[in-house]
């Protein structure tokens, strides 16, 4: 299992990597614990599948991909892990979650995301890809993203789940 | 935007398997042909023009803590007070306003499910609105970067 220094290291992590030619050293300063064990901690959370990738994270808008669409689908139960299997083969898709339905007030289970550089390029992936995965009959809807309120980069906070003042530094 | 071609390498090539060595930046220098001082610099001058976030992990949800997606709807004249109020909680990451009767998207992280519930509790009450809570139940998604098109 993860100890306090792993969900340390994550929390640094999510912040960001330095960049200066010895990072994990520097992480490791902050730990109170060597480079190497630094470089094995990450290693073994890659391993266990806690951390699901490493790199760099790039700004989607900054660099012209402005048209962020969350569309949301009401696919049958039993079809859910064919088709998500289908949707996530398409390159221009960004995530794909299941999630629980809410009623008849919101009936959709099947979340994906797609960035494009605008909205014309985005309903045309779309629509490819509700073709593709024989979606025709499926209800959905697109919510483009409008105005960004908050959007802070630490996804998991270990300082929150301990309660212990740990220095953005 | 202009990027030169080591730029463009750096911003697509190295979102997963992030070098695990004591030197990551020399390890990239060397595989491109240029120096480390190059590689820092590049990564620094993207990162100060916010082309990238950071170099980082992103972590697979609810391994560790408990998070949900919630989502409101509000009348378009409060919506900007409410995201106020929801963006004020430091468990909150990302909220967004959307095109839908849905128009306030965010995503809240606390250490368990009954933390996760009094903050929901408080947020609802705080704003007067209710919400409509959607955690993950199955991610399909395996996360490999994003791969940037340059050319249009």
């Amino acid at each position: 299992m993860i100890d306090y220094i792993d969900r340390q290291l994550i929390t640094l992590l999510q912040k960001g990597l330095a960049i200066v030619s010895r990072p994990y050293a520097l992480l490791g300063k902050q730990l109170d614990i060597t480079e190497d064990e630094v470089i094995s901690r990450i290693s073994t959370l890659k391993q266990i599948g806690l951390i699901k990738r490493l790199g760099v994270i790039v700004n989607h808008r900054r660099l012209n991909y402005c048209a962020n669409a969350m569309v949301v689908f009401d696919v049958p139960d039993h079809l859910v892990e064919q088709i998500s299997g289908h949707v996530c083969q398409f390159d221009f898709v960004n995530l794909c979650y299941l999630r629980p339905r809410h009623g008849e007030e919101w009936s959709y289970n099947l979340y994906c995301m797609i960035h494009g550089k605008n909205r014309e390029k985005v309903l045309k992936q779309l629509a490819h890809l509700i073709h593709s995965c024989g979606l025709t009959s499926v209800n959905y809807e697109v919510l483009f993203s409008k105005k960004c309120f908050k959007q802070r980069s630490a996804f998991y906070n270990a300082n929150l789940e301990q309660e212990k003042v740990f220095s953005d530094g | 935007m202009m990027f030169t071609l080591m730029q463009k390498k750096l911003l697509n090539n190295y979102q997963q398997d992030f070098p695990l060595s004591t030197t990551p930046y020399k390890d990239i220098a060397l595989s491109l042909g240029v120096s480390e001082d190059d590689v820092l610099l590049a990564f620094s001058e993207l990162k100060n023009k916010k082309f990238i976030n950071r170099i980082g992990s992103i972590i697979t949800p609810n391994l560790i803590g408990t998070s949900s997606l919630i989502a409101m709807a509000i009348p378009e004249n409060q919506l900007q007070s409410v995201a106020n109020i929801v963006s004020s909680y430091p468990e909150v990451n990302h909220n967004y306003e959307r095109e839908n009767r849905f128009n306030l998207w965010f995503v809240l992280i606390t250490k368990n499910e009954k933390d996760l519930q009094s903050i929901i509790e408080a947020i609802e009450t705080e704003a007067g609105f209710k919400t409509m809570q959607l955690p993950l139940l199955a991610d399909y998604f395996i996360n490999l970067g994003f791969d940037i098109d340059f050319d249009d």
